[in-house]
């Protein structure tokens, strides 16, 4: 096949013109990945208020929250949070942090910017479909925002909106009317977008990549993108079409979902013999993959990073890591039923799905393993975002450990729906990927505003948050153990009231921890305007984007087209710069002796 | 920083790991026929998993701490063996693990689930709504009278939707607002709910099954002690899930016996 | 990963159509939709006894040999194109012509199919089959709605196949057909599967 072409001809660009095409329907990739990381910033934001409010109203009941009743009078009268506002709270707290954060910030954010940059491509195959992508994913969340503001309030099925009870309509309580419809149709949306999204991540990385980027030189943040978006292209088109059953069956009188002879509200629903298991399985073969699009984005992403400040390459190299990833991308299509063990489905089942859940444990400690060991020997800078890199290792570790507990039917039978699962579940989506977005942000955020973030504040940043989540997620394992059932806005069974202490440290530890997060705010908009100004390759780094200036020209690498001569992890090594090559450097790399 | 890294990890590890070993918050104590089996795998994984939690958060520790930037003054080591042994350690070991906890758990799970309930059980049917649970009682004919969703009425106390004027066996049907149930017999439950999912969860019973609407789904169990054991609903059902319970009072048989006849009349 | 010397000559990366790519990952997308509603249509059909099956209006049959039909004009219109591309000056400005001409042609067959099932849908509204009658009324709505959207998606692929036959460069000519013509025919074989679908279940 042809050597050496020129890029494909559509995207010599000239550069763009006037504040609107630059800044707000932008096709830069750049910009784009910029917006979808002020999305998700704005969304964290708002899914970590919405958590203060729940752990405050789970620690003492009858507290008042100021402002809370001028935003819904219903909802909270004289501050006081009803419990149905409480699960609407915790609703949209999921809803929120998994698809408006997490599948946004490591994944649309870090990848729209990095991901052509990464390979050298001045942009992204198809820069329109890619705003599009944006602007439809901006378009559902304020729409799920708008679910804040209608009369009768927010949904309150959780972000797993389970059939019959989202999908009766108004009749099955407080929470369930418009909000839940529009819930519907943000998700749908949602989908929508993220479509767009993978569309672009899949044929950037196959039909884009410079001269001497092969496949096996492509960073690992890189391979990380490109697995999650041809995980996400096929989960997502599942989702799609789930909710708009869902929202048919709750304004068309459809009966997807919704069997016959219910009485909500005493009042005889009129549907047939539609299947509430039917949701479930529809959900979570979504649902599944979804937690993968969420967590190998920050595999990648770590895997990247933490290179560059132990100096050397990971153990194993690229192929073990990449192995690994493919593998848990594969597997993460095979265990969706491991939410649903005692769901009614066929118990069977169980046993069926178990298997697979527990053979993903592999692919996860083999890359825990591999990061392990490419510490050892090492010569550790300790920057922030290596401390993020190495947080990450430890409550990946955590998160994963708890998950083989809820692997096993038999256990589950206990721990099922109780706050083992909250822990499990945070301590993998709320932390782990969290501490990537931060070491991605840390890490990048010289490369993307050109000026360095302060050290100080991000070490601060990092202890308090890293032993905060250790004092906010670790008690849940107790309580779990203990039997706490989750989802409940207050503990007054006889169980539950014992453990109530627990619950208020975990709520000390949560806004103690929140309140750390400001640290990282400060930083974040402190450095973007009085940062001191950063290098090209401030880290000494190999990948491509550090191959250009701070921030990267309108195309990238400033009308270069780039040769690359060797894999993205050239560390410890004889370079002419120091103990390092970059990938489009033609110099010899020999690893020193 | 890093030593700073490794004490603040190994204090964690540590006290986390303490409240386990301690039992501080822990299951209460299990009064079913397949309890144990249960509590074993979990204490068995728990055995395992702590094991590996405190192994590798310390080794972590221990890494972090010994390998901060020298600026020179060490040389880099790659980790023995490079990664063709590990790779195969973590293959070989966990999926030793795997295959056996899932070998042993499956016999748990199949105690549960693909046992046939005891053609002796002691039926009971079970309603659960929004945001209660009712069970039903077969009475002196043995039989289970039809359930008619139109004719529910919660202000009359027909929850199940009865219709005894036209059923004969609905007539002696009783239906209470706590499971009380003989010890040391076999108990059928048929579950169904009248609106939305929820689910039915007794810690001590060591039981949990999701109510699906539209189906009716068979759990059985033999208690193995008396008492009085909370039920509670563990799966979301709208803003009354947070108070969803009843009692479930586990008798002597002369007791039950008593009871039921009491109810009869 | 072993080092390198700058000896070592540069792979190559193979270079592939970014259009081609994409247009085959946009099918995959639309293709897991579809399956995840065959799926969730055969779950639905056994959950429950009352799924009836309904005669299905004749028309649809009519539609399938019009959308079929349309299949072989793009065909047409393509080789016109590449035509176009092997003969200079005026003589290629005929072909041009006739390839949008051909364009032109599919894209109104493509409307006359939309229409033809909209009048499908008449018919059943006419026997009382609505969204909501019956399940599998249910299915067959959404079913030919969602794919009838993707087909005005397809019209409008084609509309901006004709503008760029009209105006771009070569290459960027046949890329544009290329990829609505590939997507076009996905919408044709969708179609009779879900005809097929539609017609054993119901």
């Amino acid at each position: 096949m042809e050597q050496g072409s020129a890029q494909p001809a559509a995207h010599h660009h000239a550069p763009p013109q006037g504040f609107i095409r630059n800044y707000v329907f932008s096709l830069d990739h750049k910009v784009i990945g910029l917006q979808y990381y002020g999305l998700a910033l704005v969304a964290v934001v708002t899914g970590m208020v919405l958590s203060w409010f729940m752990r405050i109203h789970l620690a003492w009941g009858a507290a008042a929250i100021p402002l809370l009743d001028k935003l819904s009078p219903n909802g909270a009268p004289g501050g006081v949070i009803t419990p149905e506002y409480y699960l609407s709270l915790m609703t949209m707290h999921g809803t929120i942090m998994v698809f408006f954060v997490l599948t946004n910030a490591p994944f649309a954010g870090f990848g729209n910017y990095f991901l052509p940059i990464q390979i050298g491509a001045e942009d992204m195959a198809f820069p329109r479909f890619n705003m599009m992508s944006f602007w439809t994913t901006l378009v559902a969340f304020l729409v799920l925002i708008a679910a804040f503001f209608v009369a009768d309030g927010p949904p309150l099925s959780g972000w797993t909106a389970y059939a019959p009870l989202s999908a009766v309509g108004k009749d099955s309580g407080p929470g369930e009317g418009l909000g839940q419809s529009l819930w519907g149709i943000s998700i749908a949306l949602f989908c929508i977008g993220q479509l767009l999204g993978s569309l672009n991540f899949i044929a950037t990385t196959l039909d884009l990549r410079t001269k001497g980027m092969t496949l096996a030189r492509m960073p690992l943040s890189t391979w990380a993108w490109f697995i999650t978006a041809c995980i996400g292209l096929l989960a997502f088109a599942v989702l799609f079409p789930a909710c708009i059953l869902l929202i048919l069956d709750r304004i068309a009188g459809t009966s997807f979902f919704v069997p016959a002879g219910l009485v909500v509200s005493d009042k005889l629903q009129p549907h047939s013999g539609g299947s509430p298991l039917l949701w479930q399985h529809l959900f979570w073969f979504f649902g599944h993959p979804e937690v993968y699009i969420a967590i190998l984005p920050a595999m990648g992403i770590i895997s990247h990073i933490l290179p560059t400040f132990t100096r050397k390459p990971l153990l194993g190299g690229m192929r073990v890591l990449t192995a690994c990833m493919i593998a848990i991308g594969f597997l993460s299509y095979m265990v969706w039923g491991h939410h649903m063990f005692l769901s009614g489905m066929n118990p069977f089942s169980a046993l069926l799905f178990s298997v697979p859940t527990l053979f993903i444990t592999i692919p996860a400690t083999i890359a825990t393993l591999v990061w392990l060991s490419s510490i050892y020997g090492a010569n550790i800078r300790f920057t922030t975002p290596a401390l993020f890199c190495l947080g990450f290792i430890s409550v990946f570790i955590s998160g994963g450990i708890s998950g083989f507990f809820l692997a096993q039917p038999s256990i589950d039978t206990y721990l099922h729906a109780t706050y083992f699962v909250v822990a499990h579940f945070h301590f993998v989506m709320g932390v782990a990927a969290i501490f990537a977005i931060f070491a991605g942000t840390y890490f990048w955020g010289p490369k993307m505003w050109g000026r360095m973030m302060n050290e100080t504040l991000g070490k601060w940043h990092f202890w308090l948050t890293f032993i905060g989540v250790y004092g906010i997620f670790m008690p849940m394992h107790y309580l779990g153990l203990a039997g706490n059932v989750r989802r409940y806005s207050a503990f007054t069974d006889d169980f539950l009231v014992p453990l109530i202490p627990v619950h208020k440290f975990i709520t000390y530890s949560a806004l103690i921890t929140g309140a750390a997060q400001l640290i990282f705010l400060y930083n974040l908009i402190w450095s973007r305007f009085k940062g001191p100004k950063a290098a090209d390759n401030p880290w000494e780094a190999t990948s491509l984007e550090w191959d250009t200036t701070s921030p990267p020209p309108f195309d990238n690498f400033g009308g270069r087209h780039l040769t690359v001569y060797h894999g993205p992890y050239e560390y410890n090594v004889e370079g002419s710069q120091g103990d390092y090559v970059m990938q489009t450097s033609s110099e010899a790399a020999v690893e020193k002796s | 920083m890093g030593k700073f890294f490794a004490v603040v990890l190994t204090i964690i590890t540590v006290i986390s790991a303490y409240f386990v070993i301690a039992h501080t918050w822990w299951m209460p104590v299990d009064v079913s026929v397949h309890g144990p089996g249960v509590d074993h795998q979990l204490e068995e994984t728990m055995l395992g998993s702590g094991i590996l939690f405190v192994l590798s958060q310390l080794v972590l520790a221990a890494f972090v701490f010994m390998f901060g930037d020298s600026k020179g003054a060490r040389k880099m080591k790659k980790f023995p063996g490079g990664a063709t042994p590990l790779v195969i350690a973590a293959i070989v070991l966990v999926g030793i693990e795997v295959l056996t906890l899932s070998f042993v758990g499956s016999k748990v799970w199949a105690s549960i689930y693909f046992t046939p309930p005891d053609p002796n059980s002691l039926a009971v049917d079970v309603q659960a709504e929004q945001f209660a649970f009712y069970f039903r009682y077969a009475g002196p004919d043995g039989k289970f009278g039809e359930l008619h969703p139109d004719k529910i009425d919660d202000g009359s106390g027909n929850y199940f939707g009865l219709d005894p004027a036209n059923d004969v066996a609905a007539r002696d049907d009783i239906v209470v607002g706590s499971l009380t149930i003989p010890v040391n017999k076999p108990i059928l439950l048929t579950l169904h709910a009248k609106d939305v999912g929820h689910s039915f969860y007794v810690r001590e019973l060591r039981i949990q099954q999701d109510f699906v609407p539209g189906l009716v789904i068979p759990i059985h169990f033999t208690a193995t002690q008396t008492g009085r054991f909370e039920l509670v609903c563990t799966q979301l059902c709208g803003l009354g899930h947070y108070n969803m319970k009843a009692y479930v009072e586990v008798v002597s048989q002369d007791q039950f016996d008593q009871w039921l006849k009491t109810q009869s009349q | 990963m072993g080092s390198t010397t700058y000896k070592r000559p540069v792979p190559a990366v193979r270079k592939i159509e970014p259009s081609q790519t994409g247009i085959w990952v946009a099918i995959c997308a639309i293709a897991m939709t579809f399956a995840a509603l065959t799926s969730a249509l055969v779950v639905r059909q056994g959950a429950s006894l009352d799924w009836q099956a309904f005669v299905l209006p004749r028309i649809l049959y009519l539609n399938t040999a019009i959308l079929l039909a349309s299949s072989f004009t793009l065909e047409i219109s393509r080789k016109r194109l590449d035509a176009a591309g092997v003969v200079a000056g005026d003589a290629a400005k005929s072909f041009y012509d006739a390839t949008r001409y051909w364009l032109y042609v599919t894209l109104a067959l493509g409307l006359i199919f939309l229409l033809g099932q909209i009048l499908a849908w008449r018919i059943l509204a006419g026997q009382g089959l609505f969204l909501a009658t019956n399940p599998s009324s249910s299915f067959f709505y959404v079913l030919t709605a969602l794919h009838g959207l993707h087909v005005v998606g397809g019209i409008a692929g084609l509309l901006y196949a004709s503008v760029r036959v009209s105006r771009a460069a070569a290459a960027a000519k046949s890329r544009a057909l290329s990829a609505a013509a590939v997507y076009w025919h996905f919408m044709d074989i969708l179609w009779v599967y879900l005809l097929f679908i539609i017609a054993v279940r119901m």
